[in-house]
């Protein structure tokens, strides 16, 4: 699933494009924040920032909680988008292990079965 | 491990799994007796033909084994000898047909790698565990290694390196 992981990656990067949304990643990296907040901080209207927040939320990069009235947002990277994509890097590699490893354990088998095992 | 009763379904596919901060599992069923998948884990000839798969992007060297407990192994991994890095360490426990353990001793952050063969039936339960000595140790493993990582990833960690995000997380 190269493809999935390559598509969170383009997401992420889509994410980072813009510059209000590498300021609210800067912000978030000191402390957790509110959409009111941020939208105070870079002087933008509640609803432009619930969208920024949206697409840094969906590229993984951001969780957001709501917490009484208020959404708190914090960093989410190192969480979904960077576990996902460790996780997915691992798996390929295991993967393409293992398929070559059944080949040799199958090639293994066929020889015992003709010469009987070994021990 | 194998309880009984409430079997999850039965995954023929490669799970991996990250268990805790520090510990990798990987498991994968093959159609064997425990005894054959130990030997293609065991057989410095058989094990270079699969540990290295092309996708890999490096090639395996060389590898040599004495397997035993207190036995070392040692794997050259380059597209020659004049580039090549070494893998190495010591076999800590083997059980013929059943359970390897190893160490990882090329660098500070080498895991304790254990793996296991269960036979079930006509086939193998294998899982594959690696215990690193730190969270920070298994999030760096494979990273900047065979091409593992893809490009634009360390590009974003650079990114937003830049931008301070916190490495690590919480």
């Amino acid at each position: 699933m190269v493809q999935c992981a390559s598509a969170r990656l383009d997401a992420s990067f889509a994410a980072l494009s813009d510059a209000t949304r590498r300021g609210v990643l800067e912000q978030l990296g000191r402390a957790e924040a509110s959409i009111t907040d941020l939208a105070e901080k870079f002087h933008m209207t509640l609803t432009g920032m619930k969208k920024h927040v949206g697409v840094l939320e969906r590229a993984g990069l951001v969780t957001t909680e709501k917490v009484g009235r208020v959404r708190a947002c914090k960093l989410g990277l190192r969480g979904l988008e960077a576990e996902a994509a460790w996780i997915e890097t691992h798996r390929q590699l295991w993967d393409a292990r293992f398929d070559a490893l059944d080949k040799v354990v199958e090639e293994l088998k066929l020889r015992e079965k003709r010469d009987g095992p070994d021990r | 491990m194998g309880q009984i009763g409430s079997e999850p379904t039965i995954q023929n596919g490669t799970m991996v799994k990250r268990e805790s901060d520090r510990e990798l599992v990987v498991t994968r069923t093959f159609d064997a007796p425990a005894r054959i998948v130990f030997e293609a884990w065991t057989r410095p000839e058989l094990f270079m033909r699969w540990w290295a798969p092309k996708s890999m992007g490096v090639p395996l060297l060389s590898c040599e084994m004495d397997v035993r407990a207190g036995g070392k192994y040692r794997l050259e991994f380059g597209q020659d000898a004049s580039n090549a890095f070494a893998f190495f360490g010591r076999y800590i426990e083997v059980t013929p047909g059943a359970r390897l353990v190893w160490t990882n001793d090329e660098g500070e952050d080498g895991a304790l790698t254990t793996v296991t063969f269960e036979e079930k039936g006509s086939k193998t339960l294998l899982t594959f565990h690696e215990l690193y000595p730190s969270k920070e140790a298994l999030d760096e493993a494979l990273v900047g290694m065979e091409g593992g990582m893809p490009e634009q990833f360390e590009q974003l960690d650079a990114l937003l390196g830049s931008l301070g995000a916190s490495v690590g997380g919480q």
